[in-house]
């Protein structure tokens, strides 16, 4: 028996063999499919990012090979694949790609000073800096490295830090690291909402 | 999920209650119609609301929300009254016939032990009686009145058919018919599973709840087999991941955060650790000593050494009784006992209770930082009222907020690599497919930059705390962009000495030898490489476990406690649903949830359980060893059972000046929060396409009350609670029935989240209306069941 062949399998023997075991010529069909969008697509697998059924989907990229522009996303559809979705996405999943592409994306940081009734833009760099130097006046200000009755605690609890329900186990994790390094108590996901 | 998605298609019987799969879950929906198709399963759906999931069920029962424990808990008194509990199921693999103390008792809606002052319990006469040696005496003849069975089959007496309808507002006929569908389960050969979803955990008792599903699924003999299960369909991609890693107060692995008592790793382990209450009890949990040390090595490397407990005195410690879940946060917060809050993909003011008491508790901190796809109502806070209008009559103006807000743009799913964990506890990887638009960052890089600029700052100036800030380990081939890929081994675990990926938690050790960052996804990422991104199509069993897709935690188990669908001389209870079998050298199929090669004798099923069997039985929550019935924090009815002790009397109470609760003279409506199928939570108002379907909130109202107050469909309306107010077009609908609750015409108000101040389409926040009333074991708010008033503009 042969083993069973799932779909791009099968799509790269039809590209491959023109005349074959199937009885007919594939040319025709193969020629229609180049006129499809998705024909000269980079295909990535990935997972849908709302609910957790946690449906498998292909991404279709184009304009990796193109000078001066960066790669985009051209379509998402379900992976015929994946046991739990057979191929398939519900009204959301289907329309995913008008969540990464999206106009509404924020594409830089933003800083609000205190007391302002606007955004203004900030860099990269002076954001962290900011950020950090919050931080750290914050902790040399809280940090209890012992408690009342002179128990070594290490906390810091006047600094939350919350996430990681949208992002993958290996974010979570670091996330981890990052709430011990700094000894944050108040930390909290999606878990209970 | 004890299963999984594709395991549904197993069951004979589903009860749906507390979720909606056919609109919430649509993809995962398809196995409850595929067993529906197949195997001419039965489906029973029980919920306030006429929805979907509800128009394609074999029997559909109406219940006011906030009640579903007298529901559950008169199935458990249905199934014992009438003799339809697998009894040979219970007596192997339940405590059932565990003896309890002198001394237990239940009157008057409290358990014994319970002080009016402190407003807990002191738990001392939920205890089993011990032996000698330590261990739980039992009666197996299950007769003993002390005995957890007849303790069980006492408290749940009450819980009649006709008191079930008097509490619920469904009738003692409609509760009996679905009893007798999903009781018909309780014998071998026949298997039902329970599909849950917010609708269960958003209520001041919701652990409760879920521990009586758990209940009627033992009686029932449904637990561990194919076809079978508690199972929770989580709302979040990774949301199951995300709780795996950790919360407030825990670390991964389910491992506790230490508490300021517990001061060195020995103490730490001696308070963790479980001590077995049989003596066939494997108390797996023992092993707590392997997984915390090897998650301390990976924090901590070389400088977690035997001789400083490896490191664990760097840990931040909690106080003894504290609590600091979502509700204490932002109590605290709202208190200006925070200074600085930090977000990674999470929008509190959307989604957390109380949106007046989220705005005026940001708007007390010295500075936030939002990493975020979009602009959200969180990043945008203080700009709330100019976009939110009306709904915010006491905020204040943007330039009286002096928080500082920093709002950083993150790449999206599609931008980078790494794994979720779905429902079905998969372990699914995923491939960056784009960078990222614009100069938005992966959160990992935005996430190091940080922590490693905090540390240059603590170099360059010492200060507070430095040790252990430099003490953890974050020696990535790339420190400002660590590769997931590489993160992902490191959370695998390795043998020190050689660096080998070890294969699996069993190889973890207490010396320090290896090295581990969550145990129970130990096996993820071996030296046979990323388990977690197999494609494997094969389906041995026929059952739809497909073992080589994906990686299933723990130990690519799919289904939970798969040792008890057999009995205990490991005997498959139905030849149909033996998710193992034992050949007489090892068990089959499944990975079982047993040593692989020990004789059906050996343990008890239940191997993390100190008890080695399965517990209707539990001295670890909060309110009491057996659930009870009590109403919402704001009810329009008191208690049927007892008056006096009407809601949790464990439920936390929050007592700032946002926090009021109302009455039912004010706020006479059951008010329910729900989900749509064209929006997902709070991100999809962004995208073109969800703001195109559903463009806009609005109010579903029954028929009955509309009509009662002259409201036609599309006429504006206003509801509010003793919080805050929405406003929107009603929607009248037959979906929600009136309901008679004790001789009381209770009608439920139905309110869709997805909107919020910031978005392609806007619309007023429910969270305006719901109240800071949470679970007191798990910290979940009360979203569902609370009062509201509805009025025509």
């Amino acid at each position: 028996m042969m083993p069973p062949v799932n779909r791009r399998q099968f799509l790269q023997a039809g590209a491959a063999v023109t005349a074959t075991a199937f009885g007919f010529r594939l040319e025709a069909a193969s020629a229609a499919a180049k006129e499809l969008k998705i024909a000269r697509t980079n295909q990535v697998q990935s997972v849908c990012p709302y609910c957790a059924v946690g449906c498998g989907v292909v991404i279709h990229t184009s304009g990796e090979r193109v000078k001066n522009a960066r790669p985009t996303v051209v379509h998402i559809e379900g992976d015929p694949d994946s046991p739990i979705n057979r191929g398939t996405l519900c009204s959301k999943g289907i329309s995913l790609k008008e969540f990464v592409v999206n106009d509404r994306r924020l594409t830089k940081p933003r800083y609000r000073a205190a007391g302002a009734a606007e955004w203004s833009d900030i860099s990269w760099d002076e954001a962290i800096q900011k950020i950090a130097r919050r931080i750290k006046d914050t902790r040399d200000r809280d940090f209890q490295a012992t408690d009342l009755q002179g128990r070594v605690v290490n906390r810091l609890d006047t600094v939350g830090l919350i996430g990681g329900c949208t992002d993958t186990n290996e974010i979570n994790y670091l996330l981890g690291k990052f709430r011990f390094g700094l000894g944050i108590i108040p930390y909290e996901n999606q878990a209970r909402l | 999920m004890t299963n999984g998605w594709c395991d549904i298609a197993n069951a004979d019987v589903v009860l749906v209650m507390g979720g909606n799969p056919a609109e919430n879950h649509p993809v995962g929906f398809r196995f409850v119609m595929e067993a529906k198709r197949k195997r001419k399963a039965k489906l029973i759906c029980v919920d306030p609301r006429f929805n979907r999931t509800a128009a394609v069920s074999d029997s559909y029962v109406p219940l006011r929300s906030g009640t579903d424990i007298a529901f559950l808990g008169g199935l458990i008194h249905y199934a014992i009254a009438n003799d339809l509990c697998h009894m040979d199921y219970v007596r192997a693999h339940t405590n059932a016939a565990f003896l309890l103390q002198e001394g237990f008792a239940f009157n008057e809606g409290h358990f014994s032990g319970w002080s009016d002052e402190k407003k807990s319990y002191d738990k001392s006469t939920w205890q089993y009686e011990l032996d000698g040696a330590g261990y739980a005496k039992v009666d197996a003849t299950l007769e003993n009145p002390r005995c957890v069975f007849q303790q069980m089959k006492r408290h749940y007496a009450r819980y009649t058919p006709e008191k079930v309808a008097e509490i619920c507002g469904c009738t003692a006929e409609d509760f009996k018919k679905a009893a007798a569908v999903i009781c018909s389960t309780g014998r071998a050969g026949k298997v039902g599973t329970i599909l849950y979803a917010l609708g269960w955990t958003h209520h001041s008792h919701s652990v409760q709840l879920i521990h009586t599903a758990a209940m009627v699924q033992l009686l029932l003999g449904n637990i561990g087999l194919p076809g079978g299960g508690v199972n929770a369909q989580r709302g979040h991609a990774n949301i199951q991941g995300s709780t795996d890693m950790g919360s407030w107060n825990m670390l991964p692995g389910y491992l506790r955060l230490p508490r300021a008592n517990w001061q060195s790793f020995d103490d730490y382990i001696k308070a963790t650790t479980p001590k077995p209450l049989r003596p066939d009890s494997m108390n797996y949990w023992a092993n707590t000593p392997k997984f915390a040390a090897s998650l301390l090595k990976s924090y901590y490397g070389p400088a977690a050494r035997p001789e400083n407990g490896f490191g664990y005195g760097w840990l931040p410690k909690l106080g003894e009784t504290e609590n600091q879940s979502w509700g204490f946060i932002f109590d605290r917060m709202h208190r200006k006992e925070m200074h600085g809050f930090i977000s990674f993909g999470m929008n509190p003011v959307a989604n957390g209770p109380n949106t007046e008491k989220m705005l005026e508790a940001l708007a007390r901190l010295d500075w936030l930082v939002v990493v975020e796809n979009f602009e959200t109502e969180t990043a945008a806070f203080w700009n709330a009222r100019q976009l939110g209008e009306k709904f915010y009559p006491k905020y204040v103006d943007p330039k009286a907020i002096q928080t500082e807000v920093i709002l950083l743009p993150a790449a999206c799913f599609a931008e980078k690599d790494g794994s979720f964990v779905n429902s079905s506890r998969w372990l699914q990887w995923k491939r960056a497919a784009v960078p990222p638009p614009g100069l938005a960052k992966p959160d990992h890089e935005i996430m190091a930059r940080i922590f490693l600029a905090v540390r240059a700052l603590y170099e360059k100036e010492g200060g507070k705390g430095m040790e252990s800030l430099m003490a953890m380990q974050w020696n990535y081939a790339q420190p400002l962009a660590p590769s997931l890929e590489e993160v992902a081994r490191e959370v695998n675990g390795r043998d020190v000495a050689t660096g080998a990926q070890v294969p699996g938690f069993a190889a973890l050790q207490a010396d320090g030898s290896t090295s581990c960052g969550n145990w129970i996804y130990s096996g993820s990422w071996t030296e046979a490489g990323n388990q977690m991104a197999r494609r494997g199509q094969e389906d041995p069993t026929g059952l739809g476990l497909f073992p080589n897709y994906a990686w299933s935690w723990p130990a690519n188990r799919r289904i939970l406690y798969n040792r008890a669908s057999n009995d205990a001389n490991g005997k498959p209870w139905s030849e149909s649903h033996a998710a193992i079998r034992w050949n007489g050298a090892k068990w089959t199929g499944d990975t079982p949830d047993y040593k692989a090669d020990a004789d059906p004798h050996t343990f008890g099923a239940f191997i993390m359980l100190p008890e080695g069997v399965a517990k209707f039985y539990t001295t670890e929550l909060a309110e009491g060893p057996f659930p009870e019935h009590y109403e919402p924090m704001e009810s329009p009815v008191k208690n049927a059972l007892h008056p006096n002790a009407s809601a949790n009397p464990c439920a936390p109470v929050m007592s700032s000046s946002a926090d009021a609760m109302g009455t039912p003279d004010k706020y006479p409506y059951v008010a329910i929060t729900y989900r749509l199928t064209e929006h997902f939570h709070y991100w999809t108002k962004h995208v073109a396409s969800g703001a195109e379907l559903q463009s806009n909130f609005f109010v579903e109202l029954p028929e009955a009350l509309a009509n009662e107050k002259g409201i036609k469909g599309g006429d504006l309306v206003r509801v509010s609670s003793a919080r805050g107010t929405v406003e929107g077009p009603a929607m009248v609908t037959q979906r929600m029935r009136a309901l008679t609750v004790g001789g009381k015409t209770v009608y439920h108000v139905g309110i869709p989240i997805h909107w919020g101040f910031v978005g392609r389409v806007r619309g007023p926040l429910v969270n305006n209306l719901t109240p800071s009333a949470f679970d007191p074991n798990s910290g979940t708010p009360e979203y569902k069941g609370f009062l509201v008033n509805v009025e025509k503009l």
